[in-house]
C-alpha cells in the first residue's frame, strides 16, 4: 500500500502541531527555547509526564480507565521517602525499597478493588486523590516546622537527578554525542532490518525512500537533542530512566501477548473473556503497574526538587491523562500507542516551557494550556474525519 | 389496479468509490405489503435511507414520487411529516426511559417550554393498544422483552401517523412466536389500509405477508414478483433472484465422513441463572457428540440453548449445580474459566459476534490469533511474522473477502465477520466446536460457505454442535438433532427422520414448561 503525501500528513497531525507550537515559541522567545539549557529543561522538567503516562496509558487501554490518585500518591510517597531518609536517617537503598513496597501495596489494594470488587476506577482512585495529599501533608508538617523535609541525601540525588559524565556549560560533552550517534545508528539498523525482513517474506513494506526519510528525520531529531544536551553539560540522569521506561512500554504494548491482552480487553471485554483471557487479572495488573510507575515517578520528582513538600505532584494525573489522550489514545480504551503518548507529553512539555520562558502570568498559562490542548485534539480529529 | 402510493424512479446513489445503487426502481401500491429482499450489502438499507431523507435530496440521482408528487426530503422529519416512517433494524429505544418517553423522544407533546406528561402517556397508551400491547406506557423499556420492544417501535411509528411504514428486519431479534405475532399485526394493519415495506432475510416471512416482492442484487433491481400472480413463488425462486444463480442445494452434502467414538458427553447438567438463583436455565440435560459428527440443537429463543453451551464452555454463564462432563470417556472438571475449556480443546463460537465475539476495533489478524496467542509467541513475545502468516492462511482457507488481514474487523460485512470468528476458533485447534447460530444475519451465499466450513470440520474428525433456530438449517446440516424447550432436552432424533412438523409437534407436546 503506497501512502501519498496527504495521508502521511494526516497520520502525523499531532507531530505537525508539535512542530508548529515549537516554531511559535522560537519566535516569541527570540530563540531562547532553542538554547541548550532549555533542551535540558524540557527533559528534566517533564520527565514525570513521560513516566507517569506510560502507566496511565496501560490503564486507559483497558477501557478508558484513569487513575486520579497518582499525583497525590507522589506527594505521600515523597513525604514518606524524605521521612525515611532525612528524619530517620535510613539508608538510601532501604528507603527506595520501602517506597517501592508501599507502592506495590497500594497497587494491590487498588487493583483488587477495581478488578475484583468492581468499583469504578474513577471512584476508587478519587479516594486516594483526596486522602493521600492529606496524609502526605500531615507527615510533612508533623516532622518539619517548614512543612517540607530537606535536604535529600546526595547519593539518592545521584541516582535520579544530575548528569552523567558532567562537563561545563558550552563545552562539548563527548560521551553524550557518542550516545546520540549510537542511538541513530541503532534506529537506522532496526528500521532497515525490519523493512528487509518484510520484503524477504513478501509482506507489505514502505518504500525504501519512505524508510530512509523516516530514519533521517528521527536521526536528525536525536542528533539535535544529543548536540544540545552535550552543550548543556551532558546527559541528564533522568533521561536514562525515561528512555528505559518508555522503551520497555513500547516493547510491552507492541510486541508481547500481555500487551495484546490490554488492547483486546479495552476493545471488547466480553470477547476477551470468552477467548480465555483473564480480564480481571488484566485490570489488576493495570493498576498495580500504575502504582509502581507512580513510585518511580516519585523518585524522579523527589530528586529534582531535593525536598518533599505538600504541593509535589499537584495535577500530575491530569498531565499524564492529557498526554495519552492528546497522543491519540481512545477514551473508550483499546487504542493508543507509546510513541503517540510521547508526542502528547512533548507537546505539553513544550507549552509549559515556552510559556514560562515568555514570562506569562501563571494563571494565564493555565488558560492557554487548556485552549491549546483542546485545539490540538480538535485539529487532529477533524483532519482524520476529513480523511475518511 | 390500485393507486401507486410510492414510486422510486432510477435511483442512483454513489459513495466515494462505490456505486451503492444503480438505477433502482421500486413501485409500491397503496394498501399492499411489499417485501424488499436481497443479500447483505445489496443496497436495501441504502434505498430506504434515500427514501426517508437520511441521504438528503441532491446526494442521489433519480426521483421519489410519493402520493403523486415529487418529493425532495432533506431530513427524516420531512419524510415523516408525509407519513413515511421507518423502523430500523437496531432498536432505537433508551432502556432507562419509559415507553411513553421513548415514543415521543424528539417529538415531545406539550408547549415549547414544558412537556405535557398526562397527554404523552394517554396518547402513548392509545397507540400501544393499537400495536397490540397491554403494557402501561409508564414502565421502563428495559423491563419488557425484545418482542414487546419491537411493538413499542411500531406504536411509536403509529403515533407519527404513518401511512407508509418501512420495517427493516423487524424480526431479526425475535423468537418464532413473537415474529408470528408481529407479522399478523402487519396483516391487520394492511386490512386497515396501511401500506408497508418489509426488509427481511427470512423468506418464509416474505411468503407469509407480502403481496409483492422486489429483489435487489448488487445495487440494481432484478425483478418484482407478484405473489398473487398465476405462478406460485417458491423460496427457491426468490433465492435464485437474490444470488443470481440456481441454488440446487442450500445445504452442501457431507460425503463419506465416518462417525467415530463419543467425544464429549454431558449428563444431568443443571445450571443456575447467574442472578436469579431460584431459576434453572438448564435443567438436567444429558447429551453427547461423536467424532466427525454434527449435532444440531434446535429450540426456540429462550429455551436454554446458549446457556447450555456457555456453561459447558468453562461455566462462562451461570453456576453449575450438578452434572458431569466427559471428554474422550474421561470425566473432567473444568474450572470456572473459558481458558480452562480452551485447554481441554473446546471452542464456543458465540451467536453475538459483535457483542462478545470479535474486537471490532482491531484487525482481522489480531482477532484470528486471539484465542491461541501462545501459538504465535515465544516466552510471551509475539512473533508478528508467524501471526501474519496464520491470519493470512485462514483468510485463504475460509475465503474471507478483504483487501488485507490488517483490515479492521468492524469494516467487514456480517458474513465475513462470521468467517473471522470461525477462523479465530479454528486457530485455537479445538476438538469440539459449539457453534451458536453460526449463520445469523448473514446472506444466502455466505451461509452456504459457512455450511461448507462446518462440513470440512466434521470431515477433519472434529465434533460439531450446532445451535440454530432455523429448522431447515438444523435438519439440512445435522447428523443428529436434540430438541430443547424450557431448559430441558425434550427429544432426540437422527436428522434422516426429522421433519419440521415432527420437531415442532415435539416442542408443543412438551408444553411451555414451568
Amino acid at each position: 500500500m503506497k501512502k501519498d503525501a496527504k495521508t502521511v500528513l494526516k497520520d502525523n497531525t499531532m507531530i505537525i502541531v508539535l512542530v508548529l507550537v515549537y516554531v511559535f515559541f522560537m519566535v516569541t522567545t527570540k530563540g531562547a527555547i532553542f538554547m541548550p539549557m532549555n533542551f535540558n529543561a524540557l527533559i528534566t522538567q517533564n520527565a514525570y509526564v513521560f513516566i507517569l503516562a506510560c502507566g496511565m496509558l496501560m490503564c486507559i487501554l483497558t477501557g478508558g480507565n484513569i487513575d486520579l490518585s497518582c499525583g497525590s500518591f507522589v506527594c505521600l510517597l515523597g513525604a514518606l521517602g524524605a521521612y525515611f531518609m532525612v528524619t530517620r536517617s535510613m539508608g538510601t537503598g532501604i528507603s527506595i525499597v520501602l517506597m517501592l513496597l508501599v507502592g506495590i501495596l497500594y497497587g494491590c489494594v487498588l487493583g483488587f478493588l477495581i478488578a475484583y470488587v468492581e468499583i469504578p476506577p474513577w471512584i476508587a482512585t478519587l479516594a486516594g486523590y483526596l486522602a493521600f495529599r492529606g496524609l502526605g501533608t500531615q507527615i510533612l508538617s508533623s516532622n518539619s516546622s517548614t512543612g517540607s523535609i530537606a535536604p535529600i541525601p546526595e547519593n539518592f540525588l545521584k541516582l535520579f537527578a544530575g548528569k552523567i559524565f558532567s562537563t561545563k556549560l558550552n563545552v562539548l560533552n563527548v560521551p553524550c554525542l557518542v550516545v546520540g550517534v549510537v542511538a541513530v545508528l541503532l534506529v537506522a539498523f532496526l528500521n532497515f532490518r525490519d523493512r528487509a525482513n518484510r520484503v524477504k517474506k513478501g509482506y507489505e513494506a514502505d518504500s525504501m525512500a519512505a524508510v530512509a526519510g523516516k530514519t533521517v528525520l528521527l536521526g536528525a531529531v536525536i542528533m539535535l537533542f544529543a548536540y544540545k544536551l552535550a552543550m548543556a553539560g551532558g546527559i541528564p540522569t533522568v533521561l536514562i530512566w525515561v528512555a528505559a521506561i518508555v522503551l520497555l512500554y513500547f516493547f510491552v504494548t507492541g510486541k508481547t501477548t500481555i500487551g495484546r491482552h490490554f488492547y483486546v480487553v479495552g476493545g471488547n471485554k466480553e470477547a476477551a473473556r470468552l477467548s480465555g483471557i483473564d480480564t480481571r487479572r488484566i485490570m489488576f495488573v493495570a493498576y498495580l503497574n500504575m502504582a509502581v510507575i507512580t513510585a518511580i515517578t516519585t523518585f524522579v520528582v523527589l530528586a529534582r526538587f531535593q525536598a518533599a513538600n505538600s504541593t509535589a505532584g499537584t495535577n500530575y494525573e491530569m498531565d499524564a491523562i492529557s498526554a495519552c489522550f492528546v497522543g491519540g489514545a481512545s477514551a473508550y480504551g483499546g487504542a493508543g500507542t507509546v510513541p503517540g503518548m510521547m508526542v502528547g507529553a512533548l507537546l505539553i512539555g513544550v507549552i509549559n516551557l515556552g510559556m514560562s520562558l515568555m514570562g506569562i502570568d501563571a494563571n494565564l498559562q493555565k488558560v492557554v494550556k487548556g485552549v491549546v490542548l483542546l485545539g490540538a485534539v480538535a485539529f487532529d480529529i477533524i483532519s482524520k474525519k476529513n480523511a475518511k | 389496479m390500485a393507486k401507486i402510493l410510492l414510486e422510486m424512479k432510477n435511483i442512483t446513489k454513489t459513495f466515494p468509490g462505490v456505486k451503492a445503487l444503480d438505477n433502482v426502481n421500486l413501485k409500491v401500491e397503496e394498501g399492499e405489503i411489499h417485501a424488499l429482499v436481497g443479500e447483505n450489502g445489496a443496497g436495501k438499507s441504502t434505498l430506504m435511507n434515500v427514501l426517508s431523507g437520511i441521504y438528503p435530496y441532491g446526494t442521489y440521482e433519480g426521483d421519489i414520487v410519493y402520493d403523486g408528487e415529487v418529493c425532495k426530503f432533506n431530513k427524516i422529519k420531512d419524510s415523516e411529516s408525509k407519513g413515511i416512517v421507518i423502523i430500523h433494524q437496531e432498536l432505537a429505544l433508551v432502556p432507562e426511559m419509559t415507553i411513553g418517553e421513548n415514543m415521543y423522544l424528539g417529538n415531545e407533546v406539550g408547549r415549547k417550554s414544558a412537556i405535557d406528561w398526562d397527554k404523552t402517556y394517554s396518547e402513548a397508551d392509545k397507540y400501544l393498544k393499537m400495536a397490540g400491547l397491554t403494557e402501561s406506557s409508564k414502565i421502563k423499556v428495559k423491563e419488557i422483552g425484545t418482542g414487546k420492544q419491537q411493538l413499542v417501535e411500531i406504536a411509536k411509528a403509529l403515533s407519527k401517523h404513518a401511512r407508509l411504514l418501512i420495517l427493516d428486519e423487524p424480526t431479526s431479534s425475535l423468537n418464532e412466536e413473537d415474529s408470528k405475532a408481529l407479522l399478523d399485526l402487519m396483516l391487520s394493519f394492511k386490512k386497515q389500509g396501511m401500506t408497508m415495506i418489509i426488509i427481511t432475510h427470512k423468506l418464509n416471512e416474505v411468503a407469509y405477508v407480502s403481496d409483492k416482492i422486489t429483489v435487489i442484487r448488487d445495487g440494481s433491481t432484478i425483478e418484482t414478483l407478484d405473489c398473487h400472480g398465476p405462478e406460485k413463488i417458491s423460496e427457491d425462486r426468490i433465492i435464485k433472484g437474490m444470488v443470481g444463480r440456481e441454488m440446487t442445494n442450500r445445504f452442501p452434502k457431507r460425503e463419506n465422513v465416518p462417525i467415530g467414538d463419543v467425544m464429549m458427553e454431558v449428563s444431568n447438567w443443571t445450571v443456575q441463572h447467574p442472578k436469579y438463583t431460584e431459576r434453572n436455565v438448564v435443567n438436567n440435560v444429558s447429551m453427547n457428540v461423536r467424532k466427525g459428527e454434527v449435532v444440531g440443537i434446535y429450540g426456540l429463543m429462550g429455551a436454554g440453548r446458549t446457556e447450555l453451551a456457555m456453561s459447558i464452555f468453562g461455566q462462562s454463564y451461570g453456576t453449575l449445580l450438578s452434572g458431569t462432563l466427559k471428554i474422550n470417556g474421561q470425566e473432567v472438571k473444568l474450572k470456572k474459566s473459558p481458558s480452562d475449556a480452551i485447554k481441554h480443546k473446546i471452542a464456543y463460537v458465540t451467536e453475538d459476534r459483535k457483542g462478545n465475539g470479535l474486537v471490532l476495533s482491531q484487525s482481522i489478524k489480531v482477532n484470528t490469533t486471539l484465542a491461541n496467542l501462545a501459538a504465535v509467541s515465544k516466552n510471551t513475545v509475539l512473533d508478528k511474522d508467524a501471526e501474519y502468516a496464520a491470519a493470512e492462511d485462514y483468510r485463504q482457507k475460509l475465503k474471507t473477502k478483504t483487501p488485507s488481514v490488517e483490515q479492521l474487523v468492524g469494516n467487514l460485512s456480517g458474513g465475513n465477520q462470521q468467517k473471522v470468528l470461525l477462523a479465530k476458533w479454528m486457530f485455537a485447534e479445538p476438538d469440539i466446536l459449539i457453534l451458536d447460530e453460526p449463520t445469523r444475519g448473514i446472506d444466502v451465499g455466505a451461509k452456504y460457505e459457512i455450511y461448507c466450513i462446518i462440513n470440512d470440520l466434521a470431515a477433519a474428525g472434529k465434533s460439531v454442535i450446532m445451535i440454530s433456530s432455523e429448522l431447515p438449517e438444523v435438519i439440512g446440516m445435522s447428523d443428529r438433532i436434540y430438541i430443547m424447550n424450557a431448559s430441558r432436552i425434550v427429544g432426540e432424533m437422527p436428522a434422516s427422520e426429522a421433519t419440521q412438523e415432527n420437531i415442532m409437534s415435539m416442542i408443543l407436546a412438551s408444553g411451555r414448561g414451568d
